[in-house]
Parts: C-alpha cells; structure tokens; sequence
C-alpha cells in the first residue's frame, strides 16, 4: 500500500460527513457530521506532510484542532439557546429568526 | 464504481514502497474500515446517542492512525481533545437537549434523502478517482523522526513550527479562543429569575395559604413632612410606632440613636418639635437639654 489509502479513507469519510450533514435532522448530529468531515480533512493533512516528509501538514492538522475545538464550544451553545427558546434541537423546528 | 476499481488497480500496480512497512498496513487495514463503519454508523443509526458513540469510535481510528503516521503529538491531542473533550461536550448537550431526539422520518422536503445519497456517492466517486489517478507516482518521503526533537520531528519540531513560521496564525488562534469563550458564556447565560410572574390574584391566594407570615402588606415608612426615608418608622394610629415597619438593616446599623428617636416619639422624652413625631415637644429648652446630654 502507498500513503495515497489515507487519502482515499479521508475523501471518503469526508463524503460520508456530507451526507450527514444534509440528511440527518438533529442540530447536534449535524454538528458531528461536521466534526467528522474536519477529522478527515486532518486525516489528510497529516497524510500530506508524511508524504512531503515535512510537517507543515500537521502544523496546519493542529490549528484545525484548534478551530475545531472553538467551533463546539460556541456552535453548541448556540444549539443549547435555540433548544431553550424552542424545545427542540431539530433543524426542521427553527424555521424563524424570533421566537 | 469502475473509478473505485480503476484506483485500486492503478493502487496495487504501485504497491510495495518502501516506507509503508507491513505493520502500518495492517493497522490501516484494521483501522480504515472501523473509521468508515463509525462514519457510516453515524449517519443511520436514529438515535443521536448513538450516533455520537459511532463517531467516537471514528475518531478513536484517526487517532492511532495519526500516530502510525509518525504523528504521534496530533494523535494523542486527537484522542485527548476529540474523543476526551469535544465529545464528552457532546455527550453532555444530548443529554440536555436532544436525548429524546429520536430523527423523525418524515421528510420534510420531498426526495432529499435520496439526492443527498446520490450526492454522497457521487462526491466520494469523483474525489477518489481523482486522487487516485492523480497520485499515481507518489514517492512518500521519510518523516522526521517524531522521537528525535533534535532533527526536527514530533511535538518539538511542531512547537518550533508553531512559533517561527506559524506565529502569527498561533496568535490568531489566541484571540479566537478568547472570543470563543466569551461566546460560549454569553450564549449559555440565561437569566435564572425570569419566568412566569404572579399575579396580584395568585399573591393573594399563596398569602391566604401561609406561604407568607403576614396576610396583609408590610407597614411602609413613616412619611413626613421633612422625612420620608426608611429609616422613619411608621406610626401606628395610637401614636406609638409600628415595628414591622422598622428596617431590619437599619436597626441593627444605627441602634442607639433610633432608639433615642423612637422615644422621643413614643413621648417618654418628647423634649423639641421633631418632624417625625406626632407629639408637639415642649419647646427649644428641651432640644438645648438633649444638646447638653450629648
């Protein structure tokens, strides 16, 4: 096998994320998917800078992680405001700016 | 899917590099599939619980697959800060908020399952046939020695990454985190003493039950004509002074000369025309007396 197979899984998973994304209907589901998408896009970067036999690619993994991490905290407490103005997290249900 | 076959064919023509040793194969063998049942699991398992239990399995893969890639720093941060942290945040909000959150199967919009599968296939056909006809002839190079600091590799050549050529990104990253913070505690806050006020009506009624000592109102202050603050105390009809009306807080800061005051009104020293008292004082002789005393 060649390091391309990590590629291949990372571009697959990322599909599967995407799928996620738009069939799922549970905000916090939705918010994993996307979570699954940016771990396969690490998966990627990682794979690049072994490849490149630099590590420019797990520099930029890391700050995805990082963004990654801000993006929960805040995206899940937007999820936990919407849930207590509607009692519900599903994205079906907030189909309104107010209320 | 004759993409997918054409990629492995083209794959296993080039099969046998160097620095893909047999044990990184197995492991990838292992670990890919378990990735992709987690990502798949994810998506059709109904109830969301679950779906973030797929997910950490997911993510658990990545991680020692980062660390088979001599990336060991990403992959223990992986595991610490997605299946350890990010995840357990998860977990958390589902249990407040979307425990019961079963997906619902009615489609909202008609068909958008069915194009959102065609989508996926055809994303997933499209980047893996283009990755893999295009990397064909991919020499990888041998990594740093991630236990070898010295020449660059592992956490410490990251962190002399992160503060040389990626400082201004790092920073970057501080301020985010900061922002992030505060975001997090603004968007959380809710305020505890909103809800559904009561009514006149149900005030009366939880009075009347005993939930309050008093069925009526609190005796106000005293009001008078130079004096209208808390600390005069009301008078009841009969002159003398209603002691539910005295502030508790006030009392027990200014004792003494309340004291001295409630006599005056009650009449026992009624000594000069007092604003505050009921009783006409005799006269300046008694304010003069009252001045010597002090």
């Amino acid at each position: 096998m060649t390091p391309t197979y990590y590629l291949l899984l990372s571009a697959l998973l990322f599909a599967i994320g995407a799928v996620g994304v738009l069939v799922r209907r549970n905000a916090i589901v939705v918010f994993m998917c996307i979570e699954l998408m940016l771990n396969s896009v690490n998966l990627s970067l990682v794979t690049f800078a072994r490849i490149n036999g630099e590590l420019d690619g797990q520099v930029m993994a890391f700050f995805v992680m990082v963004v990654a991490a801000a993006e929960v905290v805040v995206g899940l407490a937007i999820i936990m405001a919407i849930f207590r103005a509607r009692r519900s997290a599903s994205v079906d249900d907030t189909n309104l700016l107010k209320y | 899917m004759t993409s997918f076959s054409q990629a492995a064919v083209v794959l296993a023509q080039q099969g046998g590099e160097d620095v893909v040793g047999t044990g990184e194969a197995i492991a990838f063998w292992v670990l890919g599939p378990l990735a992709l049942a987690g990502g798949l699991g994810m998506i059709f398992v109904r109830n969301a619980v679950h779906s973030a239990l797929w997910l950490v399995v997911s993510m658990l893969s990545f991680g020692v697959l980062y660390i088979v890639q001599s990336a060991p720093f990403l992959g223990f941060t992986q595991i610490i800060v997605y299946t350890g942290a990010v995840m357990m945040l998860f977990l958390f909000v589902l249990m407040m908020a979307g425990r019961d959150s079963a997906d619902s199967m009615v489609e909202v919009l008609r068909g958008q399952r069915l194009l959102a599968a065609l989508f996926g296939i055809g994303f997933a056909t499209l980047l893996v046939g283009a990755l893999a006809r295009s990397l064909v002839n991919v020499q990888a190079q041998v990594p740093p020695d991630p236990y070898d600091p010295a020449r660059g590799g592992g956490a410490g050549g990251l962190g002399r990454l992160v503060f040389t050529d990626f400082l201004f990104a790092f920073e970057l990253t501080a301020a985010l985190l900061i922002v992030a913070a505060l975001a997090g505690i603004v968007l959380a806050y809710r305020d505890r003493r909103e809800g559904p006020k009561r009514s006149q009506r149900d005030l009366v009624e939880a009075r009347f039950r005993g939930e309050y000592k008093r069925r009526s109102p609190q005796p106000g202050p005293g009001v008078f004509a130079t004096g209208n603050s808390v600390a005069t105390p009301a008078l009841l009809p009969d002159g003398s002074i209603a002691p539910e009306s005295l502030s508790e807080l006030i009392e027990s800061t200014n004792t003494a000369r309340l004291i001295a005051e409630q006599d005056r009104v009650l009449g026992s020293q009624a000594e000069h025309d007092d604003s505050r008292a009921l009783l006409a004082g005799e006269d300046e002789q008694g304010s003069e007396q009252e001045g010597e005393r002090k």
